[in-house]
């Protein structure tokens, strides 16, 4: 109508904490609403434009059948789909749930199990249907996705980082908090994004922007059981947040099974 | 035979999270009503055991991207408990700063993002802007302070990284809280020049009868601490949540149902907040309260936007009283043991009262924990409300009738991602038989 792009927010199986990163840009995002028409994003706006759309951002990941449909016809509204977040890029926190009994746990949840429809995966949308770009973090770096929206906008690649975020300490000049301190930190694992928040306070990276690209897991934790840490332990740190990316979820396998 | 109407609000917009509206009208009556929350579950009760005390703060706060810093509080008193950690005053301070950044942050959002467009019949924030743009920008800079406290502490707002067992990973200097303080400070007087706009605004009435629900703590607003208190009289310690509180599975929803034991539905949140505690508000805080002392003199649900406005002054005083009498804690990272037990706790999330009950092994990882969210509370409590309100709309257009149930269900300011164990309008309208 007004010949602005159209730019679309969707939601699936999430925390809303991307969306919320979305409207933290604030100020930038007042600017932005004047350049783009923000045709769909039900948790800001009322206003409902049924697409098709330039770019589409998702959040979440894969829980239900209705949702293995509805990520169908976004793809197929959506010029650019982009998704944002380890929920949608690997299926989040809420993927631990893979290799569990689901029916066990909305037993012990629900009084009424019959009543919950939910799949027994958790998976990342780019096992549903085609991604162009992919943004990591748990949440999204809220700069990142600006700037992958603007290069969306103007027909550009996304260009992220795939170096891991001890490439972030180091620039930003911060003690390594695993060889001075012995903490269990993942960031030698980790896709750089965040800015090393965690070492940038003094304590370990949980690995919320997922693998780095090239990642060697099982070298990290070794070093983290010769640093005391029990494999139990260990085990846990690689089921994170980002615990259903392979790079993550191999190596937590085989440590699991004492295979090593 | 009468008309039979029905009306279904679809996926609503502007909260958090995913619901829907279903109502059946026999002629003026309402025969059904279901607010239902088909937010897909996520099972965080379920996963969340068997993980290690010390990863608990990071994993608690995916359950919501709105409110991470609640569930992070409840859950590490609730650790603090059972390990026996000694809490420093200095910690116990800068967690009312931490939990003040996240009101600011979460009320503002809802002030003008998610509540405003509809007292101005306007689709979002972004068509208030284009007629008033100074009150828009005003809430942005408002909330940015709400977010600079949760960077300060947590190093980003969303997911925020500071909490550790006994306190912050990093205590942040005299001279980075002045400067915090300074810009409070600067901005405080536009808060209330904020409040003074909503106030102008056509904000509905909608008085009901209604049991508040809060936290209370003999000295001070709660947040982190207290005794659960109700207006009717009820008065527990967060261990007891059980012996005066139900939960009940509704086929329609993936939250469960709320009700004080053989009494029914009760409201939490920030009306309930500054209603039952009013008399441990900021000087401030207590003069925006009696300014508008004729939209609290019952209880009315729509008058929560004017609660959450009294809570921004409220925060604003918290966090200057907090930074203005800062003494360094002695021992920032105090060394705990895990050990097997059990405790309950509850702190006061932006959408009100939050119940955490957790039990640990030896080893200090999860044995079962179970979490009762606000919004789980507040479900069967909108549900009254709306078959209240309904039979008042019928003469409207279907269309109109959605849009005041969808506001009306906003005064909640529902947060529908933390089912952890929840929105679309259906209005049926039957013929009567």
């Amino acid at each position: 109508m007004n010949g602005k792009p159209k730019l679309a927010v969707f939601k699936f199986a999430s925390c809303d904490g991307c969306q919320v990163s979305l409207l933290n840009l604030e100020q930038e995002l007042l600017a932005l609403a004047e350049r783009i028409d923000v045709a769909f994003f039900l948790e800001a706006t009322s206003h409902v434009d049924a697409g098709p759309y330039d770019v589409a951002l998702v959040e979440g990941s894969i829980t239900t059948e209705e949702d293995v449909a509805r990520i169908q016809r976004v793809r197929a509204a959506s010029r650019t789909l982009v998704t944002i977040g380890v929920c949608a890029t690997s299926g989040g926190i809420q993927a631990l749930r893979n290799t569990a009994d689901v029916e066990a746990w909305k037993r012990q949840v629900y009084p009424h199990p019959e009543w919950v429809h939910a799949l027994a995966t958790s998976t990342p949308i780019s096992e549903h249907v085609k991604v162009d770009a992919e943004i990591q973090g748990c949440p999204v770096d809220k700069h990142q996705v600006l700037r992958v929206l603007l290069r969306a906008l103007l027909g550009a690649a996304a260009d992220l980082p795939g170096a891991s975020v001890c490439m972030e300490c180091k620039r930003r000049g911060l003690v390594c908090v695993l060889v001075a301190k012995g903490s269990p930190c993942l960031g030698p694992i980790t896709r750089a994004g965040c800015g090393a928040l965690c070492p940038s306070l003094g304590r370990d990276c949980y690995a919320c922007f997922g693998p780095a690209d090239d990642p060697n897991p099982t070298s990290l934790a070794d070093r983290l059981e010769r640093l005391g840490v029990h494999r139990r332990d260990v085990v846990l740190r690689l089921r994170g947040v980002a615990g259903w990316r392979p790079e993550f979820r191999a190596v937590a396998d085989r440590l699991e099974g004492g295979r090593d | 035979m009468t008309e039979r109407r029905t009306i279904e609000v679809g996926a609503f917009a502007r909260v958090e999270g995913e619901g829907a509206l279903h109502v059946a009208l026999e002629g003026d009556r309402v025969v059904e009503l279901r607010l239902q929350i088909y937010e897909p579950p996520r099972f965080f009760e379920s996963f969340l055991k068997g993980r290690a005390a010390s990863e608990l703060p990071d994993l608690v706060a995916r359950i919501c991207g709105i409110c991470p810093v609640a569930y992070q509080m409840s859950v590490v008193h609730a650790l603090e408990r059972i390990f026996g950690v000694a809490i420093d005053p200095a910690v116990r301070s800068l967690r009312r700063l931490y939990y003040a950044g996240e009101w600011l942050e979460s009320h503002l959002l809802h002030m003008m993002f998610l509540a405003a467009p509809d007292y101005l019949g306007l689709d979002d924030a972004l068509a208030i802007a284009r007629t008033n743009r100074a009150e828009v920008e005003r809430s942005l800079r408002l909330r940015h302070l709400g977010n600079r406290i949760l960077e300060l502490l947590g190093a980003r707002p969303v997911n925020p990284v500071g909490v550790i067992l006994g306190g912050f990973a990093r205590i942040p200097t005299r001279g980075e809280l002045a400067s915090l303080a300074d810009d409070l400070r600067r901005a405080r007087g536009e808060a209330e020049t904020l409040l003074r706009w909503f106030g102008s605004l056509p904000v509905p009435r909608r008085p009901q009868e209604v049991e508040l629900v809060a936290l209370r703590h003999p000295a001070e607003y709660a947040m982190n601490e207290g005794r659960i208190v109700s207006s009717s009289g009820l008065d527990v310690a967060p261990a007891e949540f059980e012996r005066a509180f139900e939960e009940t599975q509704v086929e329609h929803s993936t939250a469960l149902h709320c009700r004080i034991r053989g009494r029914g539905p009760y409201l939490v949140g920030p009306l309930a907040r500054v209603l039952l505690n009013r008399d441990h508000l900021s000087p401030a805080a207590a003069a925006a309260f009696a300014s508008f002392a004729d939209r609290f003199e019952g209880t009315d649900p729509a008058a929560s936007v004017f609660a959450r406005g009294i809570e921004v002054l409220q925060a604003f005083d918290v966090a200057l009283e907090t930074i203005d009498g800062f003494e360094p804690p002695a021992d920032p990272r105090p060394a705990w043991r895990p050990c097997a037990g059990r405790a309950a706790w509850a702190t006061e999330a932006p959408r009100g009262v939050l119940w955490m009950d957790l039990a640990t092994e030896a080893s200090g990882h999860v044995r079962e924990i179970r979490i009762v969210p606000p919004t789980s509370q507040n479900q069967a409590r909108i549900e009254d409300d709306l078959r209240a309100l309904v039979p008042s709309l019928l003469h409207l257009a279907d269309d109109q009738v959605r849009r005041r149930c969808e506001a009306a269900i906003r005064d909640y300011d529902p947060c529908i991602s933390c089912a952890t164990h929840f929105l679309t309008l259906e209005l049926e309208r039957r013929p009567r038989q």
